[in-house]
């Protein structure tokens, strides 16, 4: 009997702290396995976020920085500045990353800095108990949009990919999902990019990966991919929007 | 010989590995629950089972172990 | 050169390997400075999208062991108090420097120091301190910059540098010290990488167990205790038989005295005492400073923040009173001999 598959070394074997079919967990792991793969634990510098994945530090084996809401990519440049060698990655939730965060993380696209940003795209505030996301889809509702989200009053979702896409320090702005294991296998396939990418320099490097809240979409886990495939997928189009290693650039 | 190998104190029985199987041969147990009171998944035929791993990657807690 | 130069040449031969900063006059010179000398010496000089990005861009570097600093004036630390903050919570060493300006708000662009209280009291939330260091002259700035990154190191605590536009502007002369930066052994907690080699350091400032995050606080106000023991420093000044003590910081402190000789000239023993550092407050000190004056006055560039330490630290067992200005306005010899002669004239 030889083993196929098991826990990767870079995910600590610790239990984890979200909720039952939540895919925070899934994405933990394949980024795990890339780093795993690329052998590269000992040399990587995590930074996490305000939110669900807060506790991240503890599952991920590799040395671990917990920043405030929002800055993680401006904690992750002091950390690349000062160690140009290593490997640096964020993982931030939608809130962090495209709200309280936005200038920080639309500052790290327009100044190519070489680190990965895996940005986890629920559609939700997930901590604090299902309140609006900048990515809350029209007509969605939540604790702080009751009605459902109305363009009028709350404004629009903002489409990170697209927007990181059109600045010149970006060199991978990718939307994957988890909902399949076939998209799971791209959405590995886009963080080891996104890791190649800085290993040779090529800038900043944008992973955004739709995933599910069961808890505060108030659906079972089984129904809540089914709303990540019916709703969200449709909504935020999976692909490649900017690839600085492609044929022809961009998308 | 089993190939599925379920942490079953990490399983929260969420049951994104039963949609996963290409066999369908993952369900989540009936009979048995964790200290955390989830029922957890298990292989109803492991000589069926072909180790294609599907279900573990489907697994958000890591929980899957598979051999072959 | 120039005080706000003076800082930054200081800060590189502390050893400060990155700086990242946002332009806010009047420290923009500091910046300007660290700009053209950073990148040639090995080091990292970023002009960051914000304040908020600049402390957090420090939070990072500092986290993996190296020595970090940023400058801003007034608002602009207003800004950094979160990632002062979450430096403090996370035990995350380094330099900020702030060149005071007038407040509230946009407030001016002249020199001001009513910033006491957020620095020595409040620069975030939480219960935490900072170590604050407040120089009077282009000299001690370098000293201070230097004295700042070493005890910072050695406490594990984040520092700071509280001048004010009168300083940042001036020109003095000035010696740089050989300095050898004090190597601190950060390996222990700095996330630099495990290399395989230790287990995973994570740098933190989160305890959602209540009883997990009080103990990491009173672990941390032992440290505070010991720094309150072994770090304070104050400048007196003709004290020892001073019976108005006048009390002053920084750019004011010269004013003082000038004032303190003008006094002293026409017969009435004043003295001056300065706190070179506000936090810890230099409490023994003053009152060996204080212990023949029968009664003391604060002069501050700001509406009255820092007589408040000075009440407590004698336990209001004398008269103190308050003479300031605020706005950027900068008050004159002429005005704190005034003070002082109105104060000996009740005595007698």
């Amino acid at each position: 009997m030889a083993i196929v598959f098991e826990k990767p070394h870079a995910l600590c074997d610790v239990p984890m702290h979200y909720c039952p079919g939540c895919t925070h967990g899934i994405v933990h792991r394949l980024l795990c396995e890339v780093i795993d793969e690329m052998g590269i634990e000992g040399d990587t510098i995590g930074v996490c976020p305000v939110g669900c994945s807060v506790f991240a530090y503890n599952y991920f084996n590799c040395d671990m920085i917990e920043a405030p809401h929002g800055r993680a990519p401006a904690v992750a440049t002091g950390v690349k500045r000062s160690n140009p060698d290593k490997f640096v990655f964020t993982y931030q939730g939608d809130g962090d990353l495209a709200a309280i965060g936005t200038a920080e993380t639309v500052h790290v696209g327009a100044r190519g800095e070489n680190i990965v940003v895996i940005f986890i795209n629920n559609t939700i505030y997930g901590m604090t108990g299902g309140q609006m996301a900048p990515t809350t889809i029209p007509g969605q509702v939540t604790q702080t949009t009751p009605f459902g989200r109305d363009t009028a009053l709350a404004g629009h979702p903002i489409r990170v990919c697209e927007m990181m896409a059109t600045l010149s320090g970006t060199a991978l702005a990718q939307r994957v999902a988890v909902d399949t294991v076939p998209h799971i296998r791209e959405t590995k396939k886009a963080i080891r990019k996104a890791f190649e990418n800085q290993k040779e320099k090529r800038g900043l490097s944008i992973v955004e990966i739709l995933s599910t809240c069961p808890t505060n979409w108030g659906l079972s886990p089984l129904d809540a991919i089914k709303r990540l495939q019916d709703e969200c997928i449709p909504y935020y189009p999976l692909g490649v929007y900017k690839d600085v290693t492609a044929e022809g650039g961009d998308k | 010989m089993k190939k599925m190998t379920v942490n079953e104190e990490r399983c929260k029985g969420c049951g994104l590995c039963t949609t996963a199987c290409p066999k369908k041969l993952v369900v989540l147990r009936k009979d048995k629950r964790n200290k955390k009171g989830y029922f957890p998944a298990e292989c109803t035929d492991d000589a069926a089972c072909i180790s294609c791993a599907m279900c573990a990657m489907m697994c958000p807690e890591c929980a899957i172990t598979i051999e072959k | 050169m120039k005080g706000n130069e003076a800082l930054a040449e200081a800060a590189i031969r502390a050893g400060c390997k990155c700086f990242f900063g946002y332009p806010i006059t009047p420290q923009t010179e500091l910046a300007a400075y660290m700009a053209k000398r950073m990148n040639k010496e090995g080091g990292v000089f970023l002009q960051a999208e914000s304040e908020i990005a600049a402390i957090n861009m420090v939070l990072g570097a500092a986290s993996t062991g190296v020595r970090a600093m940023t400058s801003s004036s007034s608002p602009g630390i207003s800004l950094k108090s979160e990632g002062i903050s979450y430096m403090a919570g996370s035990d995350v060493p380094a330099v900020i420097i702030n060149v005071q300006r007038g407040g509230p708000g946009l407030g001016g662009i002249q020199p001001s120091q009513a910033d006491y209280w957020q620095a020595t009291k409040a620069n975030g939330h939480g219960d935490f301190q900072l170590l604050v260091y407040a120089p009077c002259s282009v000299q001690e700035m370098v000293d201070m910059v230097v004295k700042a990154f070493d005890t910072a190191d050695k406490y594990r605590v984040p520092a700071m540098i509280l001048a004010d536009g009168l300083l940042g502007q001036m020109m003095e002369p000035v010696s740089f010290p050989e300095i050898n930066p004090n190597a601190v052994d950060k390996s222990s907690w700095a996330t630099t990488g495990h290399g395989n080699k230790r287990a995973h350091n994570i740098v933190n400032s989160l305890y959602i167990n209540a009883t997990d995050l009080e103990d990491v606080v009173r672990e941390r106000y032992e440290r505070y205790a010991k720094i309150e023991a072994n770090e304070t420093d104050a400048e007196l000044y003709q004290t020892e038989d001073a019976d108005v003590l006048v009390c002053a910081y920084g750019a004011t402190a010269r004013v003082v005295k000038s004032a303190v000789n003008a006094a002293r000239a026409e017969g009435i023993k004043a003295g001056m005492f300065r706190p070179k550092t506000l936090w810890p407050f230099p409490k023994k000190e003053l009152n060996e400073a204080a212990k023949n004056a029968s009664k003391l006055l604060c002069v501050e560039m700001s509406m009255g923040q820092m007589v408040d330490d000075i009440k407590l630290a004698i336990n209001c067992s004398k008269p103190v009173s308050f003479f300031g200005r605020t706005g950027g306005v900068i008050p004159t010899p002429a005005e704190v001999l005034s003070e002082i002669k109105t104060l000996a004239a009740q005595a007698e």
